[in-house]
């Protein structure tokens, strides 16, 4: 659903030099009108100063960003139309949580009423109508959160960006945080950049994922293909764990090609690689535990270390493919380290990733 | 967008216009008016800005903003060159001020136009009006005396001359050292400058142990100690080792009648003016220090404790290396204050010259020699930058001690005993000496003659401040009124105007980001190493004649007063700026918020303590300089410590002393206000240690 506001995001080849250092290297992509897109990576991987540059808080070094339709590369974040919450939350601490909110309003020429009557329309859109009189340092960090939404919302932008918006949060309010900002978007149908290092946060936000790595884009599309099928080394270890193995390919028709690993074979798409050796990631709740009784060339293995994680048991597993690291729901059974195991694939989770 | 910088252009070109029409361009009471020459190039250059408003937007805004750049430059570059090139012009006035600042601004507007300070007309215009400031009040006039070092005395640029002048003997003659006269002007600074730091240091590491880790109960009051120097000019605590140490001083008298020894003059040279700048400067170098020994980290201290290290170990092996950056820059700092002091120097220096005290004696004295001052004057520059430049690598180099704001819990450990001795033994007689000199210095205002004659009087002060009724009513028949209230009136001039730009700036520099960013941060911080008496004598032959003719007016004092004590506004914002974190700028920016905007509603409130703080201290320490203002004083503008000074040389103490006493009540009043107002923490904060620039802790 996009809202009537909403703005398509473009960049085309985005360079951003600090003297020697580049944090963003020739990077392009598109983000469709109303929809929810996440740029994801390690620290110092350039996402954030990529949000910074849509944001106008930087100026590119070279290319072109475009809001809408407007080139808006020269401008100033006053005049982009854009707003941003940010990692701290940056609330006035000199100021009221209503006068935070109408901030934005007020210097942008609006009466004072008038201010302060859209900024408590903003408050009670996030639930926070009660709490206009108070001072930031006196609220919760959920709820100093909930005052920087507002406030970002009030002027009704574009687009709104958000850079880390529940690393401050505890782990339970975080889920809920990230619910309470999809369910916003979604109502409103605004275009929204997020930039997280937490891939089970960006799987579970996103309409699309830019995975990005030494300042340029490692990796962009659908939540899942990028944790089904990622193209590379990288991105597989991002989001999620992966082992990595070897496996030999031969290719059956223009897409697919059987995969045998161990004595395992498996028809996967080729994705473009060539016969012969090729590496494979295979996700750890990807490999199957079985039971002793021989299937289609199970694996053989030892498992060498075990911990039980509550909801799943995690194994280390000496196998004849390399050291394996598994996930098992089977937590009423666990095994102890030195036990023999057989391993088998399953059907997902298994996918080719260039060298 | 667009539309803002062309309106900026617009107002800026009829701002010029109006300076160019209505105020006079030249600074002359008899009101010569300008030919038309001028008049006409920047008059053309802005009707010429005023018409780039029709400009077709498709041409676009580099267009714009190059044409702007030119026209602004050019109009400029005009002016100063014709007013340098052009002999018998009178000095420039408000009309021409106004004329080239208008033109300042058009460049600056071009440059935002090209994208420059991200596109900011506010930040682009502060920039350039605070470069052009700095080049004017501080670069000019260096250069100047640069060139007046080289010129013979022909007037033509002779080299011998300079060689003569830098090598004299009287500068670096060695004949201390083989027992016969007294050593060059050269050595003594140096000499000096060494003992002086390592005291100030010793002392200061001292103290500062004693605040951070003992239980001393009466930390506050030591804290309290080292307010005084501030608010004292620079010349109290050497009339005060007079009154114990001096000739018919306590000591000497005490001695005479005990043993019958005759009274000595030790207290005049070396070790007088050494002693005093050790009481005057110990309290900076506690200041550096108390945030270096607060900066190590407890943790590393408990560590080292776990791993079976004791008290002595920790300290000798953790403890004390950790602090090793900041013990040198505190020893830099010392050693800059003592080559800069001039005030203790000509009052205890007897024989004993250093450069400070011979640049002055050299221009006003019988010598009045213009290119000899600019030479020592030069001499005294060299070796103030190099201990800033060898400054600036030691706190720019690896800073241990952490500043972030991460908190770093766990308790220090306390000191060894040995240490911990040491420290009470040095500091405690140490602050009963300082305020024995203290009591001395007031007490002395209330005698009729120090040494001889101990009968209490107010003589001194009744000559000084009395007020008589008479026909016209009341009169301020004192002899000291005139300069007093001059002082006072120059000082609350300038301590907005320097609050402002040293906040401004501190904004600048920490907040923005921006091509030359470096260079003009390198450029402010430098114009504060230059020593007062440098820029006494470098504004002497900068602004004694036209273009820019300012000597014996209250400008050139108030000028001076902002430029000399701008820092202490810079420090107290830039250390106030980098507490807020630069997200609340961008908060206010993405919500629409303009800089100048974000500067008012956002920053000047949460900055407010540092911008009284730096209120204060401005008019404070206009109110005690002495070594620039010096040179600078004329008939009609006197000022409190310059006249004080000069009751000194004619051995009047009685009147210096009461005055001197009077000069420190008020100022304790002063501070005594800022505390109820903001509080000690920041009060502290805002005292001119050097605090390590934002920018090379936080990088990234």
């Amino acid at each position: 659903m996009t809202g009537p506001r909403a703005a398509r995001i473009e960049l085309s080849h985005v360079t951003k030099r600090y003297g020697p250092v580049t944090a963003v290297r020739d990077v392009s992509f598109t983000i469709d009108a109303g929809s929810l897109v996440t740029l994801l990576g390690p620290s110092g991987c350039g996402k954030t100063t990529t949000l910074r540059l849509i944001a106008g808080l930087e100026t590119v070094t070279s290319g072109r960003i475009l809001i809408g339709d407007d080139d808006v590369t020269a401008l100033g974040a006053t005049d982009r139309n854009v707003s941003m919450v940010f990692q701290s939350y940056a609330l006035f601490p000199h100021m009221s949580v209503l006068e935070n909110v109408a901030y934005g309003p007020r210097v942008g020429g609006r009466p004072r009423r008038r201010a302060a009557e859209a900024a408590r329309e903003a408050l009670a859109g996030v639930g926070l109508a009660e709490l206009g009189g108070r001072l930031p340092s006196e609220l919760s960090g959920g709820q100093q959160q909930r005052v920087a939404i507002a406030r970002a919302l009030v002027l009704e932008p574009r687009v709104l960006l958000f850079d880390e918006p529940l690393s401050n949060l505890d782990a339970r309010l975080r889920r809920q945080m990230r619910e309470e900002i999809r369910a916003l978007q979604q109502r409103l149908g605004i275009t929204v950049v997020y930039v997280t290092h937490d891939q089970e946060e960006a799987l579970g936000v996103s309409d699309r994922i830019i995975v990005m790595n030494h300042a340029v884009i490692a990796q962009e599309g659908q939540p899942r293909d990028l944790y089904e099928s990622p193209d590379d080394v990288f991105v597989a270890g991002f989001m999620g764990e992966a082992n990595r193995v070897k496996g030999v390919l031969q290719r059956l028709d223009d897409r697919t090609g059987r995969v045998t690993i161990g004595g395992i074979t498996r028809t996967l798409p080729h994705r473009g690689l060539p016969d012969g050796a090729v590496d494979v990631a295979i996700r750890p709740e990807a490999i199957l535990i079985v039971s002793d009784h021989v299937e289609d060339g199970a694996l053989r293995g030892t498992v060498s270390q075990a911990a039980y994680l509550g909801s799943r048991m995690e194994y280390a597993i000496v196998s004849e493919i390399g050291e394996l690291f598994v996930t098992s729901p089977a937590v009423t059974a666990p095994l102890a380290p030195g036990a023999p195991v057989r391993l088998t694939l399953a059907a997902h989770g298994i996918t080719l990733i260039r060298p | 967008m667009r539309d803002s910088l062309r309106r900026s252009a617009v107002v800026w070109s009829l701002v010029g216009g109006a300076g160019l029409v209505l105020l006079p361009w030249y600074a002359t009471s008899d009101g010569v008016p300008a030919g038309k020459v001028q008049l006409l190039v920047p008059g053309l250059a802005l009707l010429a800005a005023l018409a780039l408003r029709n400009l077709p937007a498709r041409l676009g805004r580099q267009t714009l903003g190059f044409r702007l750049m030119v026209l602004g430059a050019g109009g400029f570059i005009y002016i100063a060159a014709q007013a340098v090139a052009v002999g018998g012009q009178p000095g420039l006035g408000p009309g021409a001020a106004v004329v080239a600042t208008s033109l300042l601004m058009l460049f600056a507007i071009g440059l935002a136009a090209r994208g420059f300070f991200r596109g900011d007309v506010f930040v682009a215009g502060a920039v350039v009006i605070v470069a052009a400031l700095v080049a004017l009040f501080t670069f000019y006039p260096v250069a100047r005396i640069l060139v007046s070092a080289i010129q013979g005395s022909d007037g033509a640029p002779s080299l011998r001359a300079l060689d003569e002048r830098l090598f004299a003997p009287k500068i670096w003659r060695l004949d201390c050292l083989t027992g016969g006269r007294g050593c060059g002007v050269g050595w003594n600074t140096l000499l000096l400058a060494v003992l002086t730091a390592t005291t100030t240091t010793t002392l200061g590491l001292a103290f500062a142990l004693i605040v951070t880790r003992t239980g001393f109960r009466a930390k506050r009051l030591l804290r309290v100690l080292t307010v005084l120097p501030i608010i004292t000019p620079p010349f109290v605590i050497g009339l005060g080792l007079i009154l114990i140490f001096g000739r018919s001083g306590l000591v000497n008298q005490l001695i005479e009648w005990a043993f019958a020894v005759p009274p000595s003059r030790w207290i005049y040279g070396l070790p007088g003016v050494w002693l005093a700048q050790t009481f005057a400067f110990t309290p900076v170098a506690f200041l550096v220090l108390i945030g270096v020994v607060e900066g190590v980290s407890p943790s590393l201290e408990e560590a080292s404790q776990t791993l079976r290290a004791d008290r002595w170990q920790t300290f000798s092996l953790i403890s004390l290396p950790l602090m090793r950056p900041g013990l040198a820059n505190a020893f830099l700092v010392g050693f800059i204050e003592s080559i800069a002091d001039f005030g203790n120097p000509i009052v205890l220096g007897g024989n004993f010259g250093v450069l400070s005290t011979e640049v002055f004696f050299s221009i006003v004295g019988a010598q009045l020699d213009q290119g000899r001052a600019a030479a020592l004057g030069v001499l005294l520059l060299a070796l103030a930058l190099a201990a800033f430049v060898v400054q600036r690598r030691v706190v720019g180099r690896k800073v241990y001690t952490a500043i972030s704001g991460k908190g770093d819990s766990g308790r220090a450990a306390p000191l060894p005993p040995l240490v911990r001795r040491l420290a009470f033994g040095m500091a405690l007689p140490w602050a009963m000496l300082t305020l024995t000199i203290y009591a001395m210095a007031l007490a002395g205002g209330f005698v009729e003659t120090w040494g001889r004659d101990y009968t209490p009087t107010l003589r001194h002060y009744a000559k000084a401040f009395s007020i008589e009724w008479g026909a016209m009513g009341l009169v301020w028949s004192g002899s000291a009124w005139r300069s007093f209230w001059t002082t006072l009136e120059l000082a609350s001039m300038a301590a907005p105007l320097t609050a402002a730009l040293g906040i401004l700036t501190a904004y600048l520099l920490v907040r923005q980001r921006f091509v030359g960013r470096a260079a003009f941060e390198f450029a402010t911080m430098l114009s504060f190493a230059i020593p007062g008496t440098v820029i006494g004598v470098s504004y002497i032959l900068a602004f004694n004649v036209p273009p820019v003719e300012l000597t014996g007016t209250a400008v050139i004092l108030i000028v001076c007063f902002v430029f000399r004590n701008m820092p202490v506004g810079l420090r107290a914002g830039m250390a106030a700026m980098s507490q807020i974190d630069a997200s609340l700028d961008e908060a206010s920016r993405t919500l629409g918020g303009k800089s100048f905007v974000t500067l008012r509603r956002v920053i000047l409130p949460l900055l407010r303590p540092a911008v009284v703080a730096a209120l204060v201290y401005s008019f404070v320490r206009a109110m005690t300089t002495v070594s620039a203002v010096i040179f600078l004083v004329s008939a009609d503008y006197d000022m409190a410590t310059t006249y004080i000074i000069h009751r000194v040389l004619n051995g009047d103490y009685g009147v210096a002393i009461a005055y001197s006493s009077v000069l420190i009540v008020l100022m304790l009043g002063a501070i005594g206000l800022i505390q109820l107002l903001v509080g000690e923490r920041r009060l502290r904060r805002a005292t001119p240690a050097p605090v390590p620039l934002p920018t090379e802790a936080a990088s990234a």
